[in-house]
Formats: C-alpha cells, sequence, structure tokens
C-alpha cells in the first residue's frame, strides 16, 4: 500500500505541474483545449491525493509498523478514534491531509463556480495545481509519510496523550479547512489581477469560500482554546504560544475582509485594499504553517519542528514577492468608482475598522517576530509571553469593540446629527449604566469594566438594530413580535447574522475579562482533609480529597483522585482528576505521565482541579485548585458567533447587497436649486 | 468432596469445622490490615502507599507556605520556566507538575528572598544568570519599549493620521461642484431631507 501512496504522490506531482502550465498557458492565451486539460488536471490531482491518503490511513489502522510514520504516531492499543487523527498528528500526514483537502477545494470551485466567472477557472485551477505541488514536493522530498523502517517495531510509540483528546481530533483539521480554503479566494484574486478582470465580480465569486474559510478558522480556534483548556492543565485556554498567533493573523485579515468587502460591494470603494487582505490573509496562512513547521520561534508545539521550514520559507518569499509584483503591475486598473460623501458614515467606520483589525494583525505579528528581531537588531535574545501581547493587544481590542458598537449606528453615506443622537441615545446610557453598575458593586479592574461596559453598549445596539427591524416588520406586515424577528433575520441573513456575530464576540470579551479575578491556591491533602477557596464573588469553597484509585484503562494505568467539593458549606458535587501512565500493547510506557484535569463548569465560575501528583507514593496527594470565573461564555460566546456565521453563509435570504444596492445608490441625491 | 445429606446440611467434623472457622477469621483479619495499610482513616495517621506509584508521576514533597505564598508568586510570574515549555515559573510548576527546572527554579527564588533580597534583585539576579530572555515580556525600557512595546500602536496611530488625511480629501473631492453623470432628481431640499431619512431607515 506504500508504494502505491508513494507513486499516487509522484503522480500528483506531475499532473500538479502540469495543472499549472496548462492553468497559467491557457488562460493568457485563451486556448479552451489548455484550459480544458488544467480542469482535469484538478480532478486527477485529487484522485492521486486522494489515494495517497487512503494508502495512509490503511497502513494507520493495520498497524504496519514498518512505516515510520505510523511506529511513530500510533500503538496497537490507541483507541480507534484517535487513529483517525493519527492522520494528521504529525508532520508528514498533516502535509498530505492538506494537499488532499485543497485538491478537493480546488475540485469544488471547477465543479461550482457558476458559468458568470469561468473565465477566472483556468487561473485558479493553475494556482490551487501550484499551491498544492509545493506540498507535495515538500513531501516527496523532506518528509514522506510513506517512508519505511529498516525493521518493524513489534508495536509503536504512541501518540502524545496531549493529543488523545477529542479536541485534538477536531481542533486540527477545522484550522486547517480555514488555513487551506483561504487559497481559493487567493486563487481568485491572483486570476482577476492575471485576466484583467477586476471590476469586482470576482469577490462575488469568492464570497461564499470567504465566509467558509473564516468560519472554519473561527471554530479551529475555539476548539483549540477548549483544547489547550481542558488537557494542557495549566488553567487558561489562550496563551499567546506562536502557533496559536499564527492562526489568529488569518483569522484577523479575514474579518477584515468580511466588512470591507461591504463598501466595494456598495460604494465601488476600496478596491486595492480589499485585493490586498485576500493576498494577506493567504500569505499569513502559509506564513502561520512556516511557523508551526518551522520551530523557528520556541513553543509547545515544537513536535513539529522539522528541515520543512526551509521550503516554506522559499515557497513564502517566492510567493510573496510574486504577488506584490502582479499587484504593484495591476494597481492602476484599481481606481475606485466613489467618493466619501462624509467623514461620519458607516463606510468611515469600517475604515476604521479594518484599521484597528488589520493593527491588531500587526501587532500580534510583530510581538511574535520580535524575539527574532530583537536578536537580529540588539543581539540580546527576549521572550515575548502574555504580559507583552495584554499589553500591546488589549487596548486595541477594546476600541474594536467600541467600533463594533458605533458602525451599525451610522447611516451609510451621510449620518445626520438627528439620525445620530435617535440612534446612539439607548445604546450609549445602556453602556454608562452598565459601567455604573460594575463600578457600584465595587469592581475595580479597568479592562474588565471597559470590556463589560462597552459590551452592554454593543449589546444595546444590536438589540435595537432587532427591535427595529421587527417593529418594522410588525407595523407593516402585522406579524407576531416573533415571528417578525425570524423573518427579519431569514430575509436579511448577512446583516442580522453579522449582529448575531458580533453578539458572539461581545459575549467573548466579557467571558475574557473574567479571567482578571482567576483565584488559585495549592494543597496537600491526606484522605478526609480539605482546602478552601474563596470565589470572586465572595462565595467559599471546600474541597475535600477523598481518596486515590489505581487501575488499567485501555492503553493507560489511571492513578484517579476523587475530591468532594462544597459552596458555603452545601455539598455541590465531586470532582475526578487524574495521573494517566500511557502505555503499549506490551505494557511498556510510552510517554511521561500526563494529567486529566477535573472541571466543574458553571455560568459564574468554573472550578478547575489539577492532581500533581501523590507524596511519597501514599494517598496524600498535591493538587491546584483554581476557580476561573466566566469561562462557560467563552464556550457559549463561540456557538453564537459560529451560528451567527452559519447564518450569514446559509443560502438564500434574498439577493446579494451587491445587486440590490448597485441601483439604489445610482442616484446622487442634489437640490434642484 | 464433603458428602451433602438429603437435608442440605454439610457433614463435617469437628476439626474440619475449627479449621474453615479459624481460616475464616484469619482471612477477615488479614484483609482489614490490609485494608488499614491501603486506605487510610479520614484526615488522621499516615496516608496508605497506592499499589503503584510510579505510574501517578515523580513523587512530590508536601505543600510548603512558600509554594503557596502570593510574594513568591507575582515575582515567579514575571520570570519563564528553563524548561521550554513557553509558561513562567509559577504556571508551569503547578501545572501538571511534572516539570523538573521550574520546582528548582522555584527553590532559587525562595532562597533569594530568605537571603533579604528585594523582588526587583530577585529578577535581576536571574537576568544575570540566564539572560534577558527569562523574562516573560522584555523589559520596558530602551529599544524594547519604543520597537517592542510603542512601534505597533505607533503603527496604528500613524496609518490612524494618514486614514483621516485621506477620508478628508475624498470628502473634499465629493463636496466640489462639477459634471456628473447621475441622474439629477427633481425634488425640493425638505423632500430631500425626507428621502434621506427613508434612505437611512433602509436595512443595510
Amino acid at each position: 500500500m506504500t508504494l502505491l501512496g508513494h507513486l499516487s504522490l509522484w503522480l500528483a506531482f506531475l499532473v500538479g505541474l502540469w495543472g499549472a502550465i496548462t492553468g497559467f498557458a491557457g488562460g493568457l492565451q485563451d486556448r479552451a483545449d489548455l484550459q480544458q486539460s488544467a480542469r482535469r488536471a484538478v480532478f486527477a490531482m485529487f484522485a492521486a491525493l486522494a489515494l495517497a491518503t487512503i494508502c495512509l490511513e490503511i497502513a494507520i489502522f493495520r498497524h504496519d509498523f514498518n512505516v515510520a510514520y505510523v511506529a511513530a504516531r500510533t500503538s496497537r492499543n490507541l483507541p480507534t478514534f484517535y487513529l483517525w487523527s493519527a492522520l494528521y498528528s504529525g508532520q508528514q500526514g498533516s502535509l498530505l491531509f492538506w494537499a488532499t483537502v485543497l485538491s478537493l477545494f480546488a475540485t469544488l470551485a471547477q465543479v461550482l463556480t457558476g458559468a458568470r466567472h469561468r473565465a477566472y477557472l483556468p487561473f485558479v485551477a493553475a494556482v490551487t495545481c501550484l499551491v498544492a505541488t509545493f506540498f507535495v514536493t515538500v513531501m516527496l522530498f523532506a518528509a514522506n509519510p510513506f517512508e519505511r523502517l529498516a525493521f518493524t517495531p513489534v508495536d509503536g510509540q504512541g501518540m502524545n496523550p496531549q493529543l488523545q483528546n477529542p479536541g485534538m481530533v477536531f481542533h486540527p483539521p477545522m484550522l486547517y479547512l480555514g488555513y487551506i480554503s483561504i487559497t481559493i479566494p487567493f486563487a481568485f484574486a491572483i486570476a482577476a489581477l492575471l485576466s484583467k478582470k477586476l471590476d469586482g465580480d470576482w469577490l462575488v465569486a469568492i464570497r461564499k469560500w470567504t465566509l467558509v474559510s473564516w468560519l472554519f478558522l473561527s471554530v479551529g480556534l475555539l476548539i483549540g482554546m477548549w483544547w489547550a483548556y481542558v488537557e494542557l492543565g495549566w488553567g487558561g485556554y489562550w496563551s499567546w504560544d506562536p502557533v496559536e498567533n499564527a492562526a489568529l493573523l488569518p483569522w484577523l485579515v479575514m474579518t477584515a475582509f468580511l466588512h470591507s468587502v461591504m463598501v466595494q460591494e456598495k460604494r465601488g470603494m476600496l478596491k486595492k485594499w480589499n485585493l490586498a487582505l485576500v493576498l494577506g490573509a493567504w500569505l499569513l496562512s502559509i506564513f502561520g504553517t512556516f511557523l508551526t513547521r518551522s520551530g523557528v520561534i520556541a513553543s509547545v508545539h515544537s513536535f513539529t519542528q522539522s528541515p520543512v521550514g526551509y521550503f516554506f520559507l522559499a515557497f513564502i518569499l517566492v510567493a510573496g514577492i510574486g504577488t506584490a509584483v502582479l499587484y504593484a503591475i495591476r494597481l492602476p486598473l484599481l481606481e475606485a468608482d466613489a467618493t466619501l460623501e462624509s467623514m461620519v458614515s458607516r463606510e468611515a467606520s469600517f475604515f476604521f475598522n479594518n484599521l484597528l483589525l488589520v493593527g491588531l494583525a500587526f501587532s500580534v505579528l510583530w510581538g511574535t517576530l520580535y524575539p527574532i528581531l530583537s536578536e537580529w537588531l540588539q543581539g540580546t535574545k527576549v521572550s515575548v509571553g502574555p504580559p507583552f501581547f495584554n499589553l500591546v493587544n488589549i487596548p486595541l481590542g477594546l476600541l474594536l469593540l467600541a467600533l463594533m458598537g458605533i458602525g451599525p449606528l451610522i447611516a451609510w453615506r451621510r449620518a445626520s446629527f438627528p439620525n445620530l443622537e435617535r440612534q446612539f441615545a439607548v445604546p450609549a446610557v445602556t453602556g454608562v449604566f452598565v459601567l455604573l453598575i460594575l463600578l457600584v458593586a465595587g469592581m475595580r479592574e479597568l479592562g474588565a469594566l471597559m470590556a463589560i461596559g462597552l459590551g452592554g453598549f454593543v449589546t444595546a445596539t444590536v438589540i435595537q438594530e432587532f427591535g427595529r427591524g421587527a417593529s418594522a416588520r410588525h407595523r407593516q406586515y402585522g406579524e407576531p413580535l416573533a415571528l417578525a424577528v425570524l423573518r427579519l433575520v431569514g430575509r436579511n441573513r448577512r446583516r442580522y447574522g453579522g449582529y448575531i456575530v458580533h453578539m458572539g464576540i461581545v459575549l467573548l470579551f466579557i467571558a475574557f475579562s473574567g479571567m482578571a479575578f482567576k483565584t488559585e491556591t495549592q494543597a496537600t491533602l491526606r484522605p478526609g482533609e480539605s482546602a478552601t477557596l474563596r470565589s470572586p464573588y465572595g462565595h467559599l469553597y471546600t474541597f475535600t480529597h477523598l481518596g486515590i484509585s489505581q487501575y488499567d484503562a485501555l492503553n493507560r494505568r489511571v492513578t484517579a483522585a476523587l475530591v468532594d467539593i462544597s459552596l458555603d458549606g452545601k455539598p455541590i458535587g465531586r470532582l475526578k482528576t487524574e495521573k494517566r501512565q500511557h502505555v503499549d500493547a506490551l505494557g511498556r510506557n510510552t510517554f511521561e505521565p500526563s494529567t486529566e484535569v477535573g472541571i466543574r463548569s458553571g455560568l459564574r465560575e468554573d472550578l478547575y482541579v489539577v492532581l500533581g501528583g501523590l507524596v511519597n507514593g501514599t494517598e496524600q496527594a498535591v493538587y491546584r485548585f483554581t476557580i476561573n470565573p466566566l469561562v462557560w461564555w467563552v464556550w457559549f460566546g463561540g456557538y453564537v458567533l459560529v451560528a451567527g456565521g452559519l447564518i450569514v453563509l446559509w443560502p438564500g435570504g434574498g439577493p446579494p447587497a451587491v445587486r440590490r444596492t448597485q441601483a439604489g445608490y445610482a442616484v446622487k441625491l442634489e437640490s434642484k436649486a | 468432596m464433603t458428602p451433602r445429606r438429603q437435608d442440605s446440611t454439610l457433614q463435617v467434623d469437628r476439626r474440619q469445622f475449627m479449621t474453615a472457622g479459624v481460616s475464616v477469621v484469619l482471612g477477615v483479619l488479614a484483609s482489614w490490615r490490609h485494608g488499614v495499610a491501603q486506605d487510610s482513616l479520614p484526615g488522621a495517621g499516615p496516608a496508605g502507599k497506592v499499589a503503584d506509584p510510579a505510574s501517578a508521576g515523580r513523587a512530590l514533597t508536601a505543600t510548603t507556605a512558600a509554594d503557596t505564598d502570593a510574594y513568591y508568586q507575582v515575582i515567579e510570574k514575571q520570570l519563564k520556566c528553563t524548561c521550554g515549555c513557553g509558561l513562567d515559573i509559577y504556571t508551569c510548576r503547578t501545572t501538571d507538575f511534572n516539570c523538573t527546572y521550574s520546582p528548582g527554579l522555584h527553590r532559587q527564588v525562595v532562597t533569594l528572598a530568605e537571603e533579604g533580597k528585594t523582588a526587583q534583585q530577585i529578577i535581576d539576579a536571574f537576568i544575570g544568570q540566564y539572560g534577558q530572555q527569562v523574562l516573560m515580556a522584555p523589559p520596558r525600557t530602551g529599544f524594547n519599549l519604543f520597537v517592542g512595546y510603542l512601534f505597533p500602536s505607533i503603527v496604528v496611530l500613524v496609518a490612524a493620521g494618514f486614514l483621516v488625511v485621506v477620508l478628508r480629501r475624498w470628502t473634499r473631492v465629493a463636496a466640489a461642484p462639477g459634471p456628473t453623470s447621475t441622474s439629477h432628481v427633481d425634488a425640493s431640499p425638505a423632500e430631500l431631507e425626507r428621502l434621506r431619512r427613508e434612505l437611512e431607515r433602509l436595512p443595510g
């Protein structure tokens, strides 16, 4: 099977090269035969890569430990659930997964793109083939998933225990799907530049793709946060690790694009900017991959360190320079159709929204690269951790949150003073009211005060927008209010889905602010002994150590500690936290013992219990008890954000704004006087 | 095998009965003693040994007052563990308690404090030994302050200033009278204002 897989990779390599050459040549010379050949090359490449993936999966499921990748990532007693994720749990397999999914997306782009945008497809085929071929090249020359060992081990080394978590089964593919799907908008942008069809039609072709990739990136980031929280045991969900930052960068840029594209659709402005954002998002996604795989900056994801970093560096340089040159050549063709009527307008607020989003992306990138920069410029090695990122990024994030409430309240083109007064009155009063309540309640943490106060302001904005829209429907059609809200969302999914996304972001910001009130303690307890911890709300939690039990599970020896919990003297439940020693099928230890956290999640706060270990092998246990306020709202905010994204993405819901508004705004209002 | 009588009673002699009785009593006692060794009484006496201490991770010592002291935590949260995890000393030593570096670094912090050093002197001692990269974030002075901390905000501020200038220019261009290809609307200022208000109320 590995021979077949290896041959499939070579086939994909050759077909990919052919697709790239015929795609570019067919598009530039307008030759139908070459264009058709490029299209078929995309399909053939997908078939070859899918076959290679199937071959690797078969090797994994057959426990073919003669294959180096299978021996290094799996063992005979690895649960079936994690055998699936073994495909992308390591360098070589994830490259294969990446290339295969990219070729699948490339195929879908060829099949699903309507006749109206067919002119872009040869270039799209060429770009997608070229990018996928790069990944295949890396596999063939630096990280072959089908490489065989000189001997066959009795059992494999098993999977890293931290990856044996449901979050890790879904987090990497979601993030990869986000990264990979950005290639399709990028390919359309390059196609628009090469074909000189820069009239905005390409934006319509990529609308769904940009939303899909933003949604996948969002889900990937959220699941990654959840995994870090439940698995790593340090009590948080975001540590500004370079690899986390690498995933955040394209997300921020894509978010900026999803806003600025509305300005181009409605007003014909920001053509250059929108193109730059799509090109930049893709380059950042490749840069993120480079960071993950090169080990250029030390991080917990160091399992991916390998020479493939050099391949990525060369690819980024070539792709970046090529893209920049093409963009610069075509700049004269990208003049805006319209001018700005007023500084106080929706479009102006979108400009500032984009400035902050891209500014945040730059700030995160700057912090991530600063250790390299410092060593290079001042010869001093420095570390850049959460204190740096929090200090630099929180003010920008809060400004963005404020703008999220301001933007929807300002009218397109020009907002009059009475209009502003009418729009801002309720949200502004709500924000100030929330702030006052917090101050009276005794909260003095500036960041949290700002986040929750602005959260109140944005929430009131969203409720006001829903309320006014639903009331208008109620008055006009006599619909009950609940039905009016549903139809309002159904008829204008993009706008109201977007507001729901805003609510998700508000919930996330408020939840993040909860971490400012985290409290924790450490205790060594004999069975029956207790430790206490006061929550930020003033309640007293008592944790009572019940005892230790040890037992064997499928691929591990478990040391479990049970803790009884009471709140102000009233029993509220029991938590289990574990130490796990993973073993292979022969009972040999495979990794260092890992920790399973005990979590009791509630609306107000999470109780987070870690079994540190045992004192001299007795039942006397060392614990860390942590109270993490508002963490539940991070996950709930994530659900709201994804639900809003799905509403925006859902087909139907009226004609696209670009068509509806082009006619509406063509009339310039002028006085006859 | 012991014969069984029709009335379901066992036919045993006295010796067999006594042997069985003593065996049962000794068995119960043995299991009881074993139980005492495994499970300590709640909150009292020595905690019993577990069956397989090695699989429960590194053997730990009982937590001391210094381990939970808020003063040390504040210092340790500014210093990075040297194990390569990227976490600060306090978080690393309390995450899964497997790290073999962070407990030593913690002891070093405690020892320096017991020698009478202030928090800043302890941090300086760490920088002297491990270099500036032992800090969780670069110090907010000189090059690091301007190029590290302030540069992103300066870039955003400069870009905002540039954006305001560009937007003002675009606004002036839009306000300037000139030939236009768009349709003229035959309406009074009052009618236009009403239309504008209606447009503002439109979704999107």
